[in-house]
């Protein structure tokens, strides 16, 4: 163990501690008292007018408790680490304990992942088992952003549903799992200006068909084309493999009112999805890329 | 002479009535952040007002606001009575209450405003430790001095109680507390890393061994053999488990944390000296309990004697649980849980909680000459109070464990059951009990503080009990 950087510390810890120890032994027998309970009488001191105090034994019974815990002390520190640097007679220690229940847990469960793993992810999604421990993952590791309907929320997508940022197929929703996403919308109030901002808001607001003042949306149309289009496209339905959103339906990732979208266009907007390649594994993230696209599966059906 | 002109009652009055105030408030406080677990609704997104700023704030009031005031007056009380002299200076007495108030009231502005050290029970920036410092210095000296300059050859063992906590406390808080200023409310600890967590669980450990717990035995060892009229038990019991608790309280710390990053070593040392400090703990139970023996019938017409043996046995009780938490098994499910805050409170408003409203109202109306206004009152505060705790701890015992079981359930493929917020989701009916427990226990402060407030002011009902004036 390095958390000794010399003897003289290893020892710091040992003396006092088993002098402490062995020390109680003889104090509190020799403390003891030798009379009954009940037949002692006061020490004869008096304090504040009838403050006195009864002499009466240590309780035997508490003696008892007190030695007990002493003695399991001393054996715990023999079969344990405690004593400076010795390790104790079982060699116990955390970490191993850690390593030896992670093992356990990679032999009695890597086995029915891996299993999974061997079945593609249209099939997976209709079994219910494999679907059933894909919600749990989803549940301890996703539900904090997508939240636990997986309906998103502001900044987080709606997995529920059937637009994709990144595309839904599944291999393309487990790159997504496994490798994580960076958006990267910029901000673009330096390029357009502050009216032209506004401009390209109503422009955008148009291609969803929703009211707008049309002068300005076709000012907007003109900026949109030369500055959105390269990600966005020229109709506005976006790309996949950008990650840039479609324009022309009524879902929203940071919210489709007007000032929402004014505030997208002006500070831009870096949604981050992490990799759970390393933190999860490829055979648990597959399973839970199944649950999801069982998700937008079941939105399909209803 | 009378005992007033012999004996300084003031500062005494003064830290008693404001036991009573800080313990509406720290109460209130309390109640509220409860409220806020199980209705979320009620942080108002006021950040002065959210939870994680106020919960600091309860902490800080109850403990040092509500309990402190109660040891200063209790310890001033009990060191003159009991070594037949005056308080060595009046001046300093003086100026430890205003200094205390002033910490207080400096801790309850700047705790909403989100200034804090970060430090649990240690949350107030340096200058704020530094004014502890000298108020706690200036306290040494008035108690050790009176203890000096006595009239009466042995020291009576709440003496020791007392002493031991004041001297252990400013070890704690100075060390704890040590920090690199960079600006008037901001510092950076000297501590860092697995050696910073350490130093703050020896002092927040001990702030409960020491403050918590020592200094309220030496309430304990005065106040019951009063109100009971007896003998205390046991002298040799009382040598015994003090020096026994002081020796063994300060190695516990480490149960704090126990699977983190500290060494084994240090987390095994910390579990053996807690199983071991069961019996230490346990001698002053015995000791207060074992007093009332030849009594026991003035347990059914003396509610502040029930106040203070029902104080004693919850003491027994949180005493027993904290050694079986500290076992590494046992903490390894009850760790980061509701049933620790289920063990502080059982210590928290059953231990310090009762022993100090029976000590007040032992003392205050003995300190203004009066007789108590009602102690029918006292009686139905006791029940009510009693009803909170247990409504209280055992909704945290339920949450605690459940918590703890949902949190560790994995299903048959490794993956966890429960997600977090379904465990939230399934605290939340033993939040709302937590929360009229803690409305009960206010209930019963508030009437008291009427009850005391008639006291004071002279209006004594016709009572039952006859009273025995000191």
């Amino acid at each position: 163990m390095a958390d000794f950087v010399s003897d003289f510390w290893h020892w710091f810890i040992i003396i006092p501690t088993l002098i402490g120890i062995f020390a109680l032994f003889p104090f509190i027998y020799m403390n003891r008292g030798s009379k009954k309970a009940g037949e002692a009488e006061t020490t004869g001191h008096v304090w504040d007018e009838d403050l006195k105090e009864y002499n009466n034994p240590l309780p035997g019974w508490w003696l008892n408790m007190f030695v007990i815990t002493l003695v399991f002390g001393i054996i715990y520190l023999i079969l344990y680490p405690g004593l400076g640097r010795f390790e104790g007679l079982l060699q116990w220690s955390s970490l191993q304990q850690y390593k030896d229940q992670l093992q356990v847990a990679e032999e009695t469960y890597t086995p029915r992942f891996k299993q999974y793993a061997a079945v593609d992810i249209q099939t997976l999604a209709k079994d219910d088992a494999a679907i059933k421990s894909g919600e749990r993952l989803y549940a301890n590791y996703c539900s904090v952003c997508h939240g636990s309907d997986a309906r998103g929320a502001k900044g987080y997508p709606n997995l529920r549903d059937q637009d994709w940022l990144y595309g839904g197929e599944p291999e393309q929703i487990k790159s997504s799992i496994l490798n994580g996403r960076q958006a990267a919308m910029p901000a673009w109030e330096a390029v357009l200006g502050e009216s032209g901002v506004l401009d390209v808001t109503e422009y955008v607001l148009s291609l969803s068909g929703r009211d707008h003042d049309q002068p300005a949306a076709a000012r907007g149309k003109t900026q949109f084309e030369a500055v959105c289009a390269a990600c966005h496209q020229a109709d506005g339905t976006g790309n996949p493999a950008l990650g840039a959103p479609n324009l022309t339906n009524r879902i929203w990732l940071y919210g489709g009112s007007r000032k929402s979208i004014i505030e997208s266009i002006t500070i831009g907007r870096n949604g981050v999805m992490p990799a759970h390649r390393e933190f999860l594994g490829e055979d648990r993230v597959h399973v839970l890329t199944a649950y999801i696209y069982s998700l937008s599966q079941e939105y399909e059906n209803e | 002479m009378s005992s007033s002109d012999t004996y300084n009652y003031q500062v005494v009055k003064q830290f008693a009535v404001m036991t009573v105030v800080w313990g509406v408030v720290g109460m209130l406080v309390g109640v509220l952040i409860a409220a806020q677990m199980a209705w979320p609704l009620l942080n108002f997104d006021i950040p002065w007002l959210t939870f994680g700023r106020l919960r600091p704030l309860h902490t800080n009031a109850v403990i040092f606001a509500f309990g402190g005031s109660a040891l200063f007056a209790t310890s001033y009380y009990v060191v003159q009575r009991t070594c037949g002299v005056r308080l060595i200076s009046d001046k300093l007495a003086a100026f430890t209450f205003w200094g205390w108030q002033l910490v207080i009231v400096s801790a309850a502005i700047t705790l909403p405003l989100g200034i804090t050290t970060s430090k649990e029970y240690a949350e107030l920036e340096w200058p704020i430790d530094v004014l502890i410092t000298i108020v706690w210095v200036a306290y040494a000296v008035v108690f050790f001095g009176t203890i000096a300059i006595r009239k009466v050859q042995h020291i009576y063992v709440a003496n020791w109680f007392f002493g031991g906590f004041i001297l252990t406390i400013a070890l704690l808080h100075v060390v704890n507390s040590a920090a690199i200023p960079v600006s008037f409310w901001k510092s950076y600890s000297v501590f860092a890393g697995v050696q910073d967590a350490m130093v703050q669980w020896w002092y927040g450990h001990n702030a409960v061994g020491f403050f918590l717990t020592a200094g309220f035995l030496g309430i304990m060892y005065y106040f019951i053999p009063k109100q009971a009229e007896r003998p205390i038990y046991s002298y040799r019991l009382s040598v015994v488990h003090f020096w026994a608790l002081a020796f063994t309280y300060i190695w516990a710390g480490p149960h704090h944390l126990h699977y983190t990053a500290l060494p084994d070593w240090a987390q095994s040392l910390g579990m053996v000296f807690s199983l071991i400090l069961l019996a230490p703990s346990w001698g002053g139970m015995i000791n207060g309990i074992m007093t009332l023996s030849g009594a026991w019938e003035k347990l059914r017409t003396d509610p502040i004697l029930k106040f203070l043996i029902v104080s004693v046995s919850f003491y027994g009780m949180s005493t027993f649980e904290g050694p079986m938490m500290s076992i590494k098994t046992v903490n390894a499910l009850s760790h980061y849980t509701d049933w620790t805050i289920g063990h502080v409170h059982s210590g928290a408003l059953g231990w310090v909680g009762f022993i100090s409203i029976g000590a007040m109202y032992y003392l205050i109306p003995r300190l203004f000459n009066r007789e108590l206004y009602s102690l029918k009152l006292v009686e139905t505060h006791f029940w009510i109070a009693t009803i909170g705790i247990v409504l209280y701890i055992t909704a945290m015992w339920i949450s605690g464990i459940m918590q703890g079981l949902m949190w560790r359930a994995v299903d048959p493929d490794g993956t966890l059951t429960y997600s977090f917020v379904e465990s939230v989701q399934a605290m939340h009916p033993y939040y709302v009990i937590r929360f009229l427990g803690g409305l009960l226990y206010l209930t019963g402060m508030l009437m008291m503080a009427y009850n005391i407030a008639r006291t004071i002011a002279g209006h004594a009902s016709v009572r039952a009990v006859a009273p025995s004036p000191a």
